[in-house]
């Protein structure tokens, strides 16, 4: 039998048909969709193999003691030892010191239920997720800019209609192959220090690659603001009819001419006038941003600088052209609207806001006085863990922070630190090694649920398969859980259909509205794009009439460039930035135990560029250690021309010593908290025989408990 | 905004030009809310401050004047008086007296007091006190342009007395307005201090395409009102306005008055200190043993170490001298220069020359770093180049090939293996396809399901029919 449902990994979300015939291996296939069109990489086409692997939990774990085995318990007692640890905890040192971590990989009705969870059942305000460290930034550009963030404000397939389309720190060409099928006719103007695989697209096509220093994109995108008006390319009607600031926006951008751009960026200033001159001339243009350009400790800023090019050319809010961030993991968009986040509540609403907490609390059936305030960001929870002041336990709903997180040797010895670590997953991640208690989950395929992807369309995940005996969903563990800690069990109903009619209800009337949407208007086939506030509505294309300020203007932001939080120097010369291969997805935990997929990058690399690799005695194929202020990694070496001279390029989905993240610096934006992943300050050696060892180990074995 | 101006130390800038507005700025970025420091900006100029850099784009007409404003930092900790100039300063009292008649008591003082035009000994050029006679002009400032605009009219001719980066703009920006412009430099080529003989020779033929009459090596004798520039070797080039670009003075006046240590500029230490540790001098007016004066670059260094230091925001800031790179801004021309630009006997030097294409190329290096480098027309190297020599990076064993530019990107098929793939995003080879169709697989479809090729970004589909077409020795059945 074959049904279709949606690929479990990032936010393109490509469609796909699951066969799964009983006591055959379950397997996909792509399927006719307009955001894939029958397009799926290698990621998508193996995704079902994780469903029947030998490596998923099926029982769940407990560690008795502090450096004892993880030991198979039932359910009852997994559960019972979590509540009363989190009470006694609870009792002992206030609400605070339970913390939860979830994940732009949840569905909507996970997401959901567990902001609940953390508001109502445990009264923490410490809950937040590892969106954190993916959207924030666009997110708050967004907000500050158009008054609503919905990654793409219009279908993807609208791109396809563009002449020209700028990609700044997005490489969907590695990451997400299939949204290249509405990227074949515009011209591409894609910004990346690498030249990437979508910057040979955009060379093959008569679009340029303009290739800036790690950290000075901003500077790059002031200055194509600058040669936008120098050149006499601004759309001032639309400026004066439906935006404010520009004057403002424009002072900062006035310091940035073209020549001065290319000092800091290292963009020719004839490149930058010839790409403003490429956008203005374009009918269609798009400006979209990829986490390349925003995960910096001046990402919002950054997100910023590229809408207020967009809104210069007079391209936001108007059909066939826009601003757009291309989301990253597969609800990274879902997951930002319903209250994981330190500081939301569902329907996209602030924890802040006492009209929005007396409607969810109404919703909820609390008293609004009961329900925390805003707590600590991801990177700051993490780091907090154990330490004074900070939470004693912390709960992981499908997210691996112990790879995934900036400077993750630190963030691993904060996890140590703590009295009880709990994670929810269907592997052993990572995290789930470092565990007190590991609840094994269901896996994508195995129940109901819905996403929304990068555009803001609701997708339905559906239950293709029966999870294997002794696996328990999210929905059920969450309710499990709040029952122990004393609440009514249909305060935390385990189906999905009542916890999505619940998060309607919750959404309604917010900025991100989800009362119409059913799971019959998605089974019938409907386009459904929020806001939804209603069962007949959809809303494909925002502010096509006015943007969601008061006033319905776009404002432009008042954006000024600042050197990146680190400085190369003579001990640590390079730059060091970090990104995704094809055949990985996040921190590896579900795609580096898929044999296909590690048989193709079986191990952490890092590319460098030939001269820089020759300086340091590295031949390709070598086994480098690369070594930051912060830690090492250890990565084969891969010579390619491709790279800049003065940059190093490492993915992030390996673990141990192989991780990326054990170089990263953990400065955060001041406005979104975004760590700055994408620039550190590194050296490159090669590795001694004692390095050569322990990488060997590291690419031979997932943990074990 | 809430300050805390009892204890701030209060900073006064005189000066509010570029590096001036630009301290403000990058104080307010680190004290945005004034609880270290307190700064006041005086400048004589009555505009808010503006770009100076952009002035040529001015005259041009790319920019209105407003265009090229500077931002004020917004927090009341920051205040600036326009139209008031600082007359005496006393170091021991610590305090400013202005042209207004009122006076400001500082903490500490920062001179960004910049430089103003030198006019040559050439008769007819300014009265005994300094003012430019009758059709006679500078380009350092906003009145300035707009005096030039008034002076020149659409078609009139032009003369540029100097022909240094700020003449060649000002020659480039005037031929925009449609003058006739004649530009006359007296050292033996064109920018003399920045680029050797045969970039200039080649320079100069843009010039001269562009309508710009260049006059090299050539002395002025006198400026004839209404009339234009007489050579010393008698000739007569037409002018309805002279415009003296031939050189810059440090405006010095105020600290030697005060008894502050003077050479050609104020002089500083890595700290920008001045001999009086409480007076600090940044940009054209401070003169750093490791140079820097003349360009924006190192006088906006010069203000974020300035206040790292003054806001404590990093104590080991230091300005250690300037690696200047000299861009010149003129519409269809590009030129980068940076370091010696004649280090030819002790460095390896690597040239091109393409007088015919209108290209230049040089290199110098010295223990794997840059030393120096000229580049016309040569926009993507000379990016590349001053990157490298701007961070002290070792240089590209490739010396022709950095010079050339990037190779564009050849055909993608370089993953290592053994057969190049033909569909990246799926792996799948030539031979992997072709035991598909050994298998029976005949159609795009077909081979889709077989091997997954087309089926990522779909851009192999074109390769992929050809390669059925072939096989099957017919053309492939089309997928809807």
């Amino acid at each position: 039998m074959s049904r279709a449902t949606h690929c479990p990994y990032c936010a393109l979300q490509c469609a796909m048909f699951v066969e799964a015939a009983p006591g055959q291996a379950p397997a996909s296939r792509p399927a006719p969709f307009p955001t894939n069109r029958g397009g799926l990489c290698r990621k998508g086409w193996t995704s079902a193999e994780l469903l029947a692997s030998p490596q998923r939990l099926t029982a769940p774990l407990l560690r008795t003691r502090r450096g004892g085995d993880l030991a198979e318990v039932d359910w009852d007692t997994a559960l019972d030892h979590v509540a009363d640890r989190l009470a006694a905890l609870r009792a002992r040192h206030g609400a605070d010191a339970v913390a939860v971590f979830g994940s732009g990989g949840l569905t909507n009705e996970k997401s959901y239920l567990l902001g609940k969870f953390a508001r109502v059942a445990l009264g923490t305000s410490q809950i937040d997720y590892n969106g954190r460290f993916c959207m924030s930034s666009a997110a708050a550009a967004g907000n500050r800019a158009f008054g609503l963030d919905r990654g793409l404000p219009f279908p993807l397939p609208d791109l396809a209609g563009a002449e020209v389309v700028l990609l700044a720190g997005a490489n969907p060409a590695e990451t997400m192959p299939p949204m290249m099928r509405h990227l074949a006719a515009p011209r591409l103007i894609v910004v990346d220090p690498r030249r990437t695989a979508t910057a040979e697209q955009a060379l093959k096509n008569g679009g340029m690659h303009l290739a800036p220093r790690p950290g000075t994109d901003l500077a790059l995108a002031l200055g194509l603001l600058h040669a936008v008006r120098a050149q006499g390319l601004l759309d001032t009607d639309y400026i004066a009819a439906r935006t404010t600031g520009f004057e403002d926006a424009w002072r900062h951008a006035a310091a940035w001419w073209p020549e001065q751009t290319e000092q800091v960026t290292g963009v020719p200033a004839e490149h930058i006038r010839a790409a403003a001159r490429m956008l203005a001339a374009a009918s269609g243009a798009y400006v979209l941003t990829g986490r390349g350009t925003e995960q910096h400790a001046k990402g919002t800023d950054t997100v910023s600088a590229w809408i207020n090019l967009a809104l210069a050319l007079g391209l936001p809010g108007r059909v066939g052209s826009g601003y757009g961030c291309i989301t990253g993991q597969g609800n990274g968009q879902g997951g930002r609207e319903h209250g994981q986040k330190a500081d939301q509540l569902p329907g996209y609403r602030r924890i802040d806001d006492p009209a929005a907490r007396a409607h969810v609390a109404r919703v909820w059936g609390v008293d609004p006085g009961s329900l925390p305030g805003p707590g600590r960001s991801a990177f700051e929870l993490l780091d907090a863990l154990g330490g004074p002041g900070g939470p004693r336990a912390l709960l992981v709903f499908g997210s691996n922070p112990a790879v995934s997180a900036p400077d993750s040797e630190r963030v691993r010895n904060r996890l140590a630190r703590l009295d009880l670590l709990v994670t929810a997953d269907f592997v052993l991640s990572e995290t789930a090694a470092m565990a007190d208690v590991v609840l094994p989950v269901a896996q994508w395929a195995e129940e109901e649920g819905t996403m929304t992807n990068l555009e803001g369309r609701l997708l339905r995940r559906r239950a293709l398969l029966t999870p294997p005996p002794g696996v328990r969903t999210d929905l059920e563990v969450i309710g499990g859980l709040a029952r122990r800690l004393g609440q009514p069990a249909e305060r935390f109903p385990a189906d999905p259909g009542a916890v999505l009619a619940e998060l309607g209800a919750a959404s309604a009337g917010g900025a991100a509205d989800y009362s119409g949407v059913s799971v019959e208007r998605l089974e019938a086939g409907e386009e459904v794009f929020w806001p939804v506030p209603d069962s007949a509505a959809t809303t494909p294309r925002l502010f096509l009439d006015s943007f969601a300020h008061p006033d319905g203007r776009a404002r432009f932001a008042a954006v000024g460039h600042r050197p990146p939080a680190e400085a190369v120097d003579p001990e640590y010369p390079l730059l060091a930035t970090t990104g995704r291969v094809m055949g990985h997805y996040q921190s590896g935990a579900q795609t580096r135990r898929i044999g296909e997929l590690t048989a193709a990058e079986p191990e952490a690399f890092v590319e460098v560029h030939p001269d820089t690799g020759a300086r340091s005695g590295l031949a390709d194929g070598a086994l480098a250690r690369v070594v930051s202020r912060r830690g090492a990694t250890l990565a084969r070496v891969r010579l390619t021309d491709r790279a800049r001279t003065d940059t190093v390029f490492l993915p992030f989905h390996f673990a141990g010593p192989q991780a990326a993240n054990n170089l990263t610096n953990a400065a955060l934006d001041p406005t979104s908290r975004m760590p700055e992943f994408k620039v550190s300050a590194v050296r490159l050696e090669p590795a001694g025989p004692q390095d050569a060892v322990g990488a060997a180990l590291a690419r031979a074995a997932p943990p074990r408990g | 905004m809430v300050t805390d101006t009892d204890t701030a130390r209060h900073v006064v800038v005189i000066g509010n030009g570029m590096t001036g507005a630009r301290f403000a700025e990058e104080v307010a970025r680190r004290d945005p809310r004034g609880e270290r420091l307190r700064v006041s900006v005086v400048g004589e100029e009555t505009e808010p401050a503006y770009n100076r850099v952009l002035l040529p784009g001015v005259l041009a007409g790319r920019y209105a004047p407003e265009d090229i404003r500077l931002p004020v930092p917004e927090t009341g900790a920051v205040s600036v008086r326009t139209g008031v100039a600082a007359v005496t300063l006393d170091t021991e009292r610590r305090r400013v007296r202005l042209d207004d008649g009122t006076a400001l008591d500082y903490d500490e003082l920062v001179l960004a007091t910049g430089a103003r035009a030198a006019f040559p000994p050439v008769q007819g050029l300014a009265s005994p006190d300094g003012t430019p006679e009758p059709g006679v002009t500078a380009l350092r400032d906003l009145a300035d342009c707009r005096r030039l605009a008034a002076l020149a009219r659409p078609g009139g001719p032009v003369v540029v007395l100097g022909g240094g980066v700020l003449g060649l703009e000002a020659a480039r920006a005037l031929t925009e307005r449609g003058m006739r412009v004649s530009l006359v430099e007296s050292a033996p080529w064109i920018m003399r201090r920045q680029i050797d003989q045969p970039a200039a020779q080649i320079l100069a033929h843009h010039y001269t395409r562009l309508g710009v009459a260049v006059h090299s090596w050539r002395v002025a004798a006198r400026w004839i009102p209404g009339t234009g520039l007489e050579l010393d070797d008698g000739r007569l080039l037409a002018g309805d306005a002279l415009v003296v670009t031939a050189g810059v003075r440090a405006n010095t006046e105020l600290a030697e008055a005060a008894g502050i240590e003077v050479d050609r500029g104020v002089l500083v230490d890595d700290t920008l200190a001045t001999s009086d540790p409480r007076v600090h001098a940044i940009g054209d007016c401070a003169q750093h043993p490791g140079g820097g004066g003349g360009l924006v670059q190192p006088g906006w260094e010069q203000a974020a170490v300035l206040a790292d230091l003054l806001t404590g925001t990093r104590l080991d800031a230091r300005y250690t001298g300037a690696r200047p790179v000299t861009r010149l801004k003129a519409e269809g021309i590009e030129l980068t220069s940076m370091g010696d630009p004649e280090a030819d006997d002790t460095a390896e030097t690597v040239t091109i020359a393409d007088p015919h294409g209108g290209r230049y190329a040089k290199l110098s290096v010295r223990d794997d770093r840059v030393v120096g480098a000229v580049l016309l027309g040569l926009p993507e190297p000379a990016s590349a180049i001053a990157q490298l020599y701007d961070g002290r990076a070792p240089v590209p064993g490739d010396r022709l090939a950095l010079l050339m530019g990037r190779a564009q990107p050849e055909a993608p098929a370089d993953q290592p293996g053994p057969a190049p793939l033909v569909c990246r995003c799926n792996a799948v080879s030539r031979d992997d396809m072709e035991a598909a169709w050994l298998d029976g697989a005949r159609t795009r479809d077909a081979m889709a399901r077989a091997t997954r090729a087309t089926t990522g970004c779909g851009g192999c589909t074109r390769d992929v029919d050809a390669l059925l077409s072939g096989w099957n020795g017919r053309e492939p059945i089309p997928t809807p």
